[in-house]
């Protein structure tokens, strides 16, 4: 297994060096630079270019890339105009923001997901089974952009209930008061994210359960007298969260990434937010970096799901 | 080849005889006439589309589209106060520049549906070429298909998608669909390779090579009718998918060019605040059409998809 993993994670070198050598080409080619947005009557256009010479701007694609990459072996990411900061600075400010609000919305996914999905499986063709698939063809088709307008628009505008941007009061004081302010300004997106994020844990569940309560195994659980809740909660729900488990990897992995839908209508400062902000002041390092960073994950999630998968089904050799 | 195709009908006559087996577009009618909520979604999805294309070509879009400063942000119902357009009421009210909010709704889902079509058509041309030509020839082609297809699954699909819309020069309707379709061709790909493999290792396939049939016909005439309802299925599935990320962008800011409104166009007003919460009419009917849109279309493929695989039929 080790060898295998090893042997991905060399693979993943090339693969990542693609990706920033195209993500550089894209964001040299954007219209505009940092300076752009400065330039005011007063600037003498003669010093403006000069500015943009000192940092680097004018210099060929290839130099900048290769200087780039040379500075980014050693843990310098470029800094963020925008900021005046650097960039690795900047992204991390945002990347706590950014967990707090997947983690809850993991939890809460797994918490609708996991009951709903056994239930739906074990009653199949109940009322319970037939709503929960209604449920399911839903979360599957709504975009997410348009629930959580009509959550933010409900719930946080109309009902009060829930504050409906920011993630933390300026009236928190004591660091109990911003805990619990922070949390409070998590539960509606991440609330949001659940209901939708529940489709592929539901569907898997319930159709392995349906198909695992007729296999051989539960048959010879149940001959030798074991007790039919024991029947599912040992044999059959281990063998149906398999599916699931493969897509593990993925759900670490979107801890970091977040989404950009939900933080921009809750106008919440992760990740997402920072990179629209990015693109729409043209901060170029932020934006290379975040889509190589995103990029990357993607390859860590692929890895981490096989990797999780062999790890718990010993029948799946991956090589 | 004729005595084959005339034995094939022979069996065919004779299963007619004793009990044929639901067909083609016969089947697709029983489903939805065993489901009610398939049908309801069919018929209301028909009258939208409608209503959205014989409409909006008949209004003038230059008249919804007038700037009419005294007219801002009149309720639903309210007459028009703009001497210009004395008489007009405004069925949805209007927007911050005075248009007519119904007018923009069939113009932005007209726009939205046709390059969701579009986008729809031409992706999956895409992957039904790439999917049959990797599955047929195997092998090295295979597999630097799959190497691309994969690459560009790991991209930050959304994230690449709004860096190449805010680079490209001369933005325009078009070159927004091309962006699209670049990024979403690969997943039917993948599905339609995957297919398309079952079928290629079938003893027909097989058979027809030994004999000798050029690939080119095995391909169209033998492989694809093979998978024509998955991909009648995914069509409209991915129909509903390609409406909710155009419309996304759009909300966002990085879809459609202005002066092409789109149902997300008139979403994003949600972004100010005030209008999120006080002035509801303007953007809470296009959010309501996306919703039932892809509801819908996505009902109806999936009672399309269940005439498409005989195991999960209901009627």
């Amino acid at each position: 297994m080790w060898k295998t993993i090893i042997r991905r994670v060399l693979l993943m070198i090339p693969q990542i060096l693609i990706l920033s050598i195209l993500i550089f080409i894209l964001a040299d080619f954007m219209p505009g630079d940092p300076f752009t947005g400065l330039v005011d009557p007063n600037l003498d256009p003669a010093q403006l270019d000069a500015m943009r010479e000192a940092y680097g701007l004018n210099d060929p694609l290839p130099v900048k890339y290769v200087r780039w990459m040379k500075n980014a072996l050693q843990g310098d990411f470029g800094r963020s105009f925008n900021y005046q900061q650097p960039v690795t600075a900047v992204i991390a400010g945002r990347m706590g923001n950014t967990i707090r609000l997947s983690l809850l919305s993991i939890i809460l996914t797994y918490l609708i997901g996991l009951p709903l999905g056994i239930l739906a499986g074990r009653y199949n063709e109940s009322i319970l089974d037939k709503t929960v698939l209604v449920y399911n063809f839903v979360s599957f088709a709504v975009p997410i952009f348009v629930l959580a307008l009509l959550m933010v628009w409900v719930f946080g505008y109309n009902l009060n209930w829930f504050p409906a941007r920011g993630s933390i009061s300026v009236n928190a004081v004591t660091q109990w008061d911003k805990w619990m302010s922070q949390l409070y300004h998590l539960l509606l997106p991440s609330i949001t994210t659940a209901i939708l994020g529940t489709t592929s844990i539901i569907q898997y569940l319930r159709s392995e359960i349906i198909d695992a309560k007729v296999s051989d195994y539960v048959k010879t659980a149940r001959s030798k007298g074991v007790p039919i809740q024991k029947v599912y909660t040992k044999h059959i729900f281990r063998n149906a969260s398999l599916p699931i488990a493969s897509g593990f990897g993925f759900t670490i992995v979107s801890l970091f990434t977040g989404s950009i839908f939900i933080e921009k209508i809750f106008t919440y400062r992760g990740m997402g937010y920072l990179f629209l902000q990015s693109i729409n002041t043209r901060d170029y390092s932020v934006i290379f970096v975040l889509a190589l960073f995103y990029g990357f994950l993607g390859l860590i999630g692929t890895l981490l799901s096989d990797v999780i998968l062999m790890a718990v089904d010993p029948r799946i050799r991956i090589d | 080849m004729a005595t084959n195709k005339d034995a094939e009908a022979a069996v065919l006559s004779e299963d007619k005889a004793t009990s044929a087996p639901p067909m083609g577009f016969k089947v697709i009618v029983r489903e939805f006439m065993r489901d009610k909520l398939a049908l309801f979604s069919l018929i209301l999805l028909i009258a939208i589309l409608g209503t959205v294309f014989i409409w909006s070509f008949i209004i003038d879009q230059d008249v919804v589209q007038t700037v009419s400063l005294w007219d801002s942000y009149l309720p639903p119902m309210a007459m028009s106060e703009d001497p210009m357009f004395e008489g007009t009421r405004y069925i949805l009210g209007t927007d911050s520049a005075g248009r007519d909010i119904f007018g923009l709704l069939l113009i932005g889902a007209r726009n939205s549906l046709l390059l969701g079509w579009t986008v729809t058509v031409v992706t999956s041309a895409i992957g039904i070429v790439v999917g049959i030509l990797a599955a047929y020839y195997a092998g090295l082609v295979d597999n630097i298909v799959m190497r691309i297809i994969d690459f560009i699954t790991i991209l930050p699909q959304l994230m690449i998608i709004i860096i190449f819309v805010t680079i490209v020069p001369n933005y325009n309707v078009a070159t927004f669909a091309g962006i699209l379709i670049l990024f979403n061709w690969h997943g039917q790909a993948r599905f339609i390779r995957g297919r398309a493999l079952t079928v290629g290792r079938l003893d027909f396939i097989s058979a027809s090579k030994t004999m000798g049939t050029p690939s080119i016909v095995i391909m169209l005439r033998e492989m694809m009718p093979n998978i024509s309802s998955l991909i009648i299925v995914n069509l409209t599935l991915n129909f509903a998918g390609s409406i909710g990320l155009e419309t996304g962008l759009s909300y966002l800011g990085f879809g459609l060019p202005t002066g092409t409104p789109s149902l997300g166009t008139l979403v994003s007003y949600a972004t100010n605040p005030d209008i999120l919460e006080n002035k509801a009419w303007v953007w809470l009917p296009a959010s309501t059409l996306i919703l039932v849109l892809v509801l819908c279309i996505n009902y109806v493929g999936r009672a399309l998809q269940r005439a498409a695989d005989a195991k999960q039929r209901l009627g």
